[in-house]
């Protein structure tokens, strides 16, 4: 890449920091350039939290039709899945699948339950009542 | 407590780190590229069946922690890692550590990283960044990424330090032991074995998924995705695989661009004609790679989407693939009569 194609698309982190690039000089030795961002990344940042966005919303129709729990709904909203949301809990992995249905998840222990709300960093009663919208 | 650190941006975290900790002991004569390149991080690798934020698990760099060990390794200085099960040992260490004039490179996870915008917080826990003090109850920060040094207080460290998920750091710390010369002896040997190193890494490993093959599996897997997948899917691992040649933290081109340098600057070491003219030939691979790039923006900004778009779109890595097939090669062609 040419010193004079680096992108300067401002990106979400170009508002905060420039990027390092390396690129070529008129003589084609490699230098370093700062870069704001580029749109080909922007973009495919925004389909992914469109994607992040998409499946919360999923899992708030789910848990209106009580076909899984809450847990869904803040485990989505936080960008995890089933294996982080284990790593931070500690429970094992089928565990965490069996409290992510309705019947499983309102069988949990308050302590659990006040795990579960520690990590999502809101309380039991916000966890057991997430504000879903039918969408 | 406080150790004289001087903060410089990178365009690679783990490179950055490991050029701002050696240059901090003394050893000036290391460049980001040439930890890049000495630390054999160029790499491919698309493991199929796991799945990372829901879509590929792509990586076009080596394992983290590897650019650090191998450079130091092959410029003989020793080092000290380690990993921490308790938290409180973990900070208790790392304390000591700064107590003892030491700047330590941690490895942290980015989601809860707070001066990181908001954007690009995900749960990836390759990040590296150097703490080179403490004032009260807060750590004093050096971020390659970031032009200026920051802090951060201890729950914040403790918290990335203890990220969950793939490749959890368990508070991973790491740093030079001792202040060393290096010679330009040195400098011309390591610089040798990095690169043998990675022609193996690139070329050598008898697997499928890694290296050149990996990239070639990659192209082919893709034509496949409209299909397999329908092209919402297909474009969401689209731009996966975009994010993770593109993003903060590669320097543009999935790492292409800091190879050539590399390659650029051991000429100095190695005055052979062959090294630059590899040199431009990864900077034509990087090139590649963000005409590629472009075109997988296309499909998930839902311009394009037919299967010939797709076909495209693997061709691109087809041919990438046998750029750097061949740069390698001739890079293991290499006679090192110096």
């Amino acid at each position: 890449m040419k010193k004079e194609d680096v992108p300067q698309d401002i990106s979400a982190l170009g508002k905060i920091t420039t990027e390092l690039c390396y690129a070529t000089d008129k003589e084609g030795k490699y230098i370093t350039e700062q870069s704001r961002g580029w749109d080909v990344k922007i973009t495919a940042l925004d389909v992914t939290w469109e994607n992040v966005a998409a499946r919360v919303a999923e899992a708030s129709r789910k848990i209106l039709n009580r076909e899984a729990s809450p847990l869904l709904f803040f485990m989505e909203k936080n960008v995890m899945d089933i294996s982080i949301l284990a790593g931070y809990t500690g429970f094992w992995k089928w565990q965490v699948k069996r409290h992510l249905t309705f019947a499983g998840f309102n069988k949990l222990s308050e302590s659990k339950l006040l795990k579960y709300a520690e990590i999502f960093n809101v309380t039991v009663d916000e966890l057991k009542n997430p504000e879903v919208h039918a969408c | 407590m406080l150790v004289n650190f001087k903060h410089q941006q990178a365009a690679h975290c783990e490179s950055g780190v490991t050029r701002n900790l050696l240059q901090n002991i003394g050893i000036e004569k290391i460049t980001e590229p040439l930890a890049f390149g000495i630390g054999a991080g160029l790499f491919f690798i698309y493991v199929p069946f796991l799945k990372i934020n829901n879509g590929p698990a792509i990586a076009f760099r080596s394992f983290p922690g590897l650019i650090f060990k191998q450079t130091c390794r092959s410029l003989h200085i020793p080092v000290k890692r380690k990993k921490f099960s308790s938290r409180q040992t973990a900070q208790l260490f790392l304390d000591e550590q700064l107590a003892a004039g030491h700047a330590v490179g941690c490895q942290v996870g980015v989601y809860y990283l707070p001066y990181f915008p908001k954007e690009y917080r995900f749960h990836f826990n390759a990040h590296n960044l150097v703490v080179f003090g403490k004032e009260g109850d807060n750590y004093l920060v050096s971020d390659p990424i970031m032009d200026t040094v920051t802090s951060l207080s201890s729950y914040q460290l403790e918290r990335v330090r203890f990220a969950k998920g793939a490749l959890a750091p368990r508070g991973q710390l790491y740093y030079a032991e001792a202040r060393q010369e290096i010679t330009d002896l040195q400098m011309k040997e390591a610089i040798k074995a990095g690169i043998k190193k990675n022609v193996f890494n690139m070329l050598r490993i008898p697997f499928p998924v890694t290296g050149v093959k990996g990239i070639k599996f990659t192209g082919r897997k893709i034509k496949t995705w409209r299909d397999k997948l329908g092209p919402h899917k297909a474009g969401l691992y689209l731009a996966q695989l975009v994010r993770m040649q593109e993003e903060i933290g590669t320097g543009g081109g999935g790492f292409r661009y800091i190879y050539a340098a590399f390659l650029q600057e051991a000429y100095a070491y190695h005055p052979t004609d062959e090294l630059l003219k590899v040199s431009a030939e990864f900077s034509k691979a990087g090139d590649l790679w963000r005409t590629a790039a472009v075109q997988a923006a296309g499909i998930y900004k839902q311009r394009l989407g037919s299967q010939e778009d797709f076909n495209v779109m693997g061709d691109y890595l087809l041919e990438t693939a046998e750029i750097e097939r061949k740069a390698f090669e001739a890079l293991a062609k290499i006679n090192w009569h110096s």
